[in-house]
């Protein structure tokens, strides 16, 4: 399909260019910055004190539920975006099955609502 | 060689790479972070393919959601990966068979000696775009597996509340409600205090 792959030329274009500066940004400092290498700069520093512990801790559950509902929305939301392109086309089928799909994921979240899961505590 | 053909293999090698990586990674996080690299290198296949709605939506939902819900399950299981990895070995002949066997599918299902049950791939449709194919025969013909991927998005939700949300006891919440429902009546007192004597 090359009609559809040269619609993708400008995107190329625009990444390699993001790429180019990336790299020279990353590059640069090594050939002009001032350097002078000393460990303390690089040991872990926290007001003042020595680190404590690792600061790779474990994650509270809670962010896995808020990210399992953002990808349920998420998909959602990607259900409608065939619906937005092909809306002419599709008639009032169409329309009402989709108006149903979204009255099921409201029903989960006006549960999600009241059960207070988009509550932190 | 075409340039089609110079980003085929620009992409499935990095995706063949990546997916290596991701076993062979010491650091869990970064195997999830070779993930998502392979993710977007699979996207890019999709879109040589033509498949742009496909392409787009591994984009959104793999490397947007899917793997932000694996970097957390990996933060949050608090296991020593490099005593789980000691009898890594062990699991090798299991592992090379399973494999294989998922090379003989692959194999056979690209080469069609086993006939689709699926039936034959849909005619492409010169002059729509793939969305648009797509959202033509989604929401009417196959009407009854949409509303079915929907009741199955409301079951993850509510299994998802059920097996996660503990509450905390003793927790003071603000109550807006209640707030704006207050009136002078019932928050303001004023009474007649006689001098000398108090309340």
């Amino acid at each position: 399909m090359p009609s559809l792959l040269s619609d993708y030329l400008p995107l190329v274009i625009f990444m390699a260019i993001a790429f180019a500066i990336g790299l020279a940004l990353l590059i640069a400092p090594f050939i002009v910055a001032y350097k002078s290498p000393d460990p303390e700069k690089l040991s872990a520093y926290e007001c003042g004190f020595n680190a404590f512990d690792d600061a790779r801790m474990r994650f509270d559950v809670r962010y896995y539920l808020v990210s399992l509902l953002f990808i349920i929305f998420d998909l959602e939301v990607a259900f409608l975006f065939p619906w937005a392109v092909a809306f002419k086309e599709v008639g009032p089928l169409g329309f009402w099955s989709v108006i149903v799909f979204l009255g099921v994921l409201t029903v989960g979240f006006i549960y999600e609502w009241k059960k207070g899961a988009l509550e932190w505590d | 060689m075409d340039v089609a053909a110079v980003f085929f293999y620009l992409f499935s090698a990095v995706t063949v790479a990546s997916g290596f990586m991701v076993i062979a990674a010491r650091n869990p996080v970064h195997s999830v972070l070779f993930l998502i690299l392979a993710f977007v290198n699979s996207a890019g296949l999709f879109l040589l393919l033509g498949a742009e709605f496909l392409a787009m939506i591994l984009v959104i939902v793999y490397v947007g959601a899917v793997a932000v819900l694996f970097l957390f399950v990996v933060m949050m299981l608090d296991v020593d990966f490099a005593e789980l990895k000691q009898g890594f070995l062990q699991y090798l002949p299991l592992g090379v068979i399973i494999g294989a066997i998922v090379l003989v599918e692959l194999v056979a299902g690209a080469l069609t000696l086993v006939p689709s049950p699926l039936g034959k791939p849909a005619a492409p449709t010169p002059g729509v775009s793939n969305t648009q194919a797509l959202g033509r025969v989604l929401y009417t013909q196959y009407l009854y597996f949409f509303e079915v991927a929907g009741l199955v998005l409301l079951v993850a939700m509510i299994g998802a509340i059920v097996l996660t949300l503990r509450h905390k006891r003793g927790v003071r919440r603000q109550s807006v409600a209640a707030q704006v429902a207050r009136t002078k009546a019932t928050s303001v007192e004023v009474r007649k205090v006689p001098s000398r004597t108090g309340v």
